[in-house]
C-alpha cells in the first residue's frame, strides 16, 4: 500500500458522521437535529420502530434527498461537496430486494462493477471473491429468481461489498426472513466489521439483533434519544434488560415498534 | 479468499479507489456506461414475451390495419415520395415511431416501478453524476429499441416495403477518382435512418424519463397511456398525411404539426429514403435537449421533484 492510503488509516476517521441533520416533508418533521457516528470496525444498530425516521436518514445518506441541514461525512468527506467521493466509499444493502431475477448472480454482480466504474476482469475477481464471502460461490450462474429470501440477502451483501467500501448501511436486512436465514445474514455482516475494518449502520426495530459490543443509536419519532455502547444505555436507563431500556426510553413495548 | 487479498491482488487500483472517485478516470465512466447499457440488452433478452409483443403490435398494424387501410386511404404524392405510394410503404415509419414511443414508456414505467422497489436507487447510488447514469439508462433504452426496429424492419422487407432512396457513397472524392465503397438499396436507407431513430429514440425517452419523476406511483401511469401515448400516436404524421387532417379540422392540424411525435416519424421517413427534413431535425433536437435538461433537474437530489414530493418513494 501507498503511504497516502496509511495515512487514512492511522487517523481512524469515523466511517459515518451525521451532525445536526434535520428533514421535513412539507409540514412534517421526519428528522429532528440528528446526529450520530459510525467509527471504523463498529458494529452499530439503529434501533426504532417503523416511522421513526431510519429511511429518510438512509435516503439523506446515499444522496437520494439532499440534506438540507447539517452535514453528513463519510469518512471525512462531506456528501454534499464531494458527493462521488463520498459515495464511491458507501455500500448500501436497501430494505427492497433490488437483484434483477431475470439475470443471474455473476450478471447482477458485473451490473454492480460497472456503477463503481470496476473494469469486467477485475469485477470478475472481485464477485468470485464477494460471493465467497456470502458462501455463495457456486451459485454464480443461477438466476436471482430461484433464490430464496436469505440467499438473495446474502448476494445483496456480497454486491454491496464489491468496490470495498468503508461504510455499509444496512436498511431493515431482515425483514421478512426466517430465524436460520436472519442468523446467518447477521453472523456474515458481523464477520465482516472484524476482517475489513467496515463501519456498520444496522436499523432494525428487533431489539434481539443487538449485541453486548455493539453502538447503539436509539431513534424515536425523528429525534435521537440515546447513542453509545449498550452498557452505557443499561446505566441510563437503569435497566438491564434492553427491551425494558428501550421501552423506559420510548415507552413502547418491542410488539408496539412494529 | 477474502476481500483483502484480493486487496492485495489489485493493490494499485483499490487505493485509487480509496483515495480519489472512479469518477476521476473517463475509463470509468466508459465502463459504467457500458454497464448500464449491457444490462437493458440483457433484461430484455431474458423477457422473451416482452420482446414478442413488442413485434407483433406493429406487425398487427402492418399486416391487418394497413391491409384493410390500403383502398381507403390513398395517399398522394407527398415528399419524400415521387411517386404513389401504398399505404403500407406511408404507414411503416409511423409504425417504427409507435415501436420508439412504446419502448420509452414502458422503460419509463419501469423506472416508476423501480424507483418504488429500490432498483433505481441503486443506480443512483453509484459515485457517477446523475446526469450520467440517466443518459446512459436513456441510451440503454433506445439500443433495446433499436433491435425492435430492425427486426421490424426486416420482416416488413419481406412485406416489399423497402427505403427508396439513392445509393448510399462512402468515401472520398480526390482528383475525380472515387475512394470508398457505395452502398446500394435497399440497404442504404437501413443506414440513413440509424441517426434519425437514435434521435428520435432520445427524444422519446427524455420525455419519457422527465415523466417518470413526476409521476408519483405506478398506478398513475395508466393514465399516463391514455393521456399522452394514444393523443401523440393518433394526432400525428403516423397514420395519415397532415393534409387529410387539415381537410377535416384545421385547429387538429395545428395540434398535429406541433406534436413532436410527428417530428420524429417524418425525421424518420425521410431519412429511410434517403432525405433529411431539417424542420424536424431542429424540432427533435430542441425536444430532446429541453425534456433532458428538465428531468436531470428533476432527479437532482437538491433540486428536484423527489424529495419535495414527499415520504421516500
Amino acid at each position: 500500500m501507498d503511504a497516502s492510503v496509511k495515512t487514512i488509516g492511522q487517523t481512524k476517521t469515523n466511517a459515518l458522521e451525521v451532525e445536526d441533520v434535520s428533514h421535513a416533508f412539507g409540514p412534517t418533521q421526519v428528522l429532528d437535529n440528528v446526529s450520530l457516528s459510525v467509527p471504523r470496525g463498529c458494529f452499530t444498530v439503529l434501533l426504532g420502530p417503523n416511522g421513526a425516521g431510519k429511511s429518510t436518514l438512509f435516503a439523506l445518506i446515499t444522496r437520494l434527498y439532499d440534506n438540507v441541514t447539517g452535514e453528513i461525512r463519510l469518512l471525512g468527506t462531506d456528501v454534499r461537496r464531494k458527493p462521488s467521493l463520498a459515495l464511491s466509499r458507501l455500500g448500501v444493502v436497501f430494505q427492497s430486494r433490488t437483484l434483477d431475477l431475470d439475470l443471474s448472480l455473476s450478471q447482477n454482480l458485473a451490473y454492480h462493477a460497472s456503477l463503481h466504474g470496476i473494469p469486467s476482469r477485475q469485477a470478475k475477481d472481485r464477485a468470485k471473491a464477494a460471493l465467497e464471502l456470502v458462501e455463495m460461490e457456486d451459485r454464480a450462474n443461477d438466476k436471482v429468481r430461484n433464490l430464496s429470501g436469505g440467499q438473495t440477502r446474502r448476494v445483496e451483501i456480497a454486491r454491496s461489498m464489491m468496490h470495498q467500501p468503508n461504510l455499509l448501511l444496512l436498511d431493515e436486512p431482515t425483514v421478512g426472513l426466517d430465524v436460520a436465514s436472519r442468523e446467518s445474514v447477521i453472523s456474515i455482516v458481523r464477520k465482516l466489521v472484524k476482517k475489513e475494518d467496515l463501519g456498520v449502520l444496522w436499523a432494525t426495530h428487533l431489539i434481539d439483533e443487538i449485541k453486548i459490543t455493539d453502538n447503539v443509536v436509539v431513534l424515536h419519532k425523528g429525534k435521537v434519544l440515546f447513542s453509545g455502547t449498550v452498557p452505557e444505555l443499561q446505566e441510563k436507563t437503569g435497566e438491564t434488560d434492553l427491551a425494558d431500556a428501550f421501552r423506559s426510553m420510548t415507552g413502547l413495548s418491542q410488539l408496539e415498534m412494529e | 479468499m477474502s476481500v483483502q487479498d484480493i486487496g492485495e491482488a489489485a493493490n494499485d487500483t483499490i487505493s485509487k479507489v480509496k483515495l480519489t472517485a472512479p469518477t476521476s478516470h473517463l475509463r470509468g465512466y466508459w465502463v459504467c456506461f457500458n454497464g448500464i447499457i449491457w444490462r437493458e440488452i440483457l433484461r430484455f433478452l431474458h423477457q422473451r414475451e416482452r420482446f414478442f409483443s413488442a413485434l407483433v403490435r406493429p406487425l398487427v398494424w402492418l399486416f391487418i390495419f394497413a391491409a384493410g387501410f390500403r383502398n381507403v386511404l390513398g395517399v398522394s404524392i407527398i415528399p419524400p415520395y415521387q411517386t404513389y405510394v401504398l399505404y403500407e410503404t406511408y404507414v411503416t415509419p409511423g409504425l417504427v415511431g409507435m415501436i420508439l414511443l412504446f419502448n420509452a414508456m414502458q422503460s419509463s414505467l419501469s423506472m416508476v416501478y423501480d424507483r418504488e422497489t429500490g432498483a433505481m436507487r441503486t443506480l443512483l447510488i453509484s459515485p457517477f453524476p446523475r446526469w450520467f447514469l440517466l443518459f446512459s439508462k436513456l441510451v440503454g433504452g433506445v439500443t433495446v429499441a433499436l433491435l425492435q426496429v430492425y427486426v421490424f424492419l426486416a420482416i416488413a422487407y419481406f412485406w416489399e416495403i423497402e427505403p427508396d432512396g439513392p445509393p448510399l457513397a462512402i468515401g472520398l472524392h480526390m482528383a475525380e477518382t472515387f475512394y470508398g465503397f457505395i452502398i446500394p438499396a435497399p440497404f442504404n436507407g437501413y443506414i440513413t435512418v440509424l441517426p434519425a431513430l437514435v434521435l428520435a429514440g432520445l427524444m422519446l425517452g427524455a420525455i419519457a424519463l422527465f415523466m417518470s419523476s413526476v409521476i408519483k406511483q405506478l398506478e398513475n401511469f395508466a393514465g399516463v397511456m391514455n393521456f399522452v401515448i394514444f393523443p401523440m400516436f393518433f394526432a400525428s404524421s403516423a397514420l395519415y398525411p397532415l393534409w387529410r387532417i387539415r381537410e377535416s379540422s384545421p385547429l387538429l392540424f395545428e395540434i398535429c404539426k406541433f406534436n413532436p411525435f410527428s417530428h420524429a416519424v417524418e425525421l424518420i421517413r425521410f431519412a429511410f429514403n434517403g432525405q433529411l427534413d431539417l424542420t424536424s431535425l431542429m424540432v427533435v433536437t430542441g425536444f430532446t435537449i429541453a425534456f433532458l435538461a428538465a428531468a436531470i433537474y428533476a432527479y437532482n437530489p437538491s433540486k428536484g421533484l423527489i424529495s419535495r414530493r414527499g415520504g421516500p418513494s
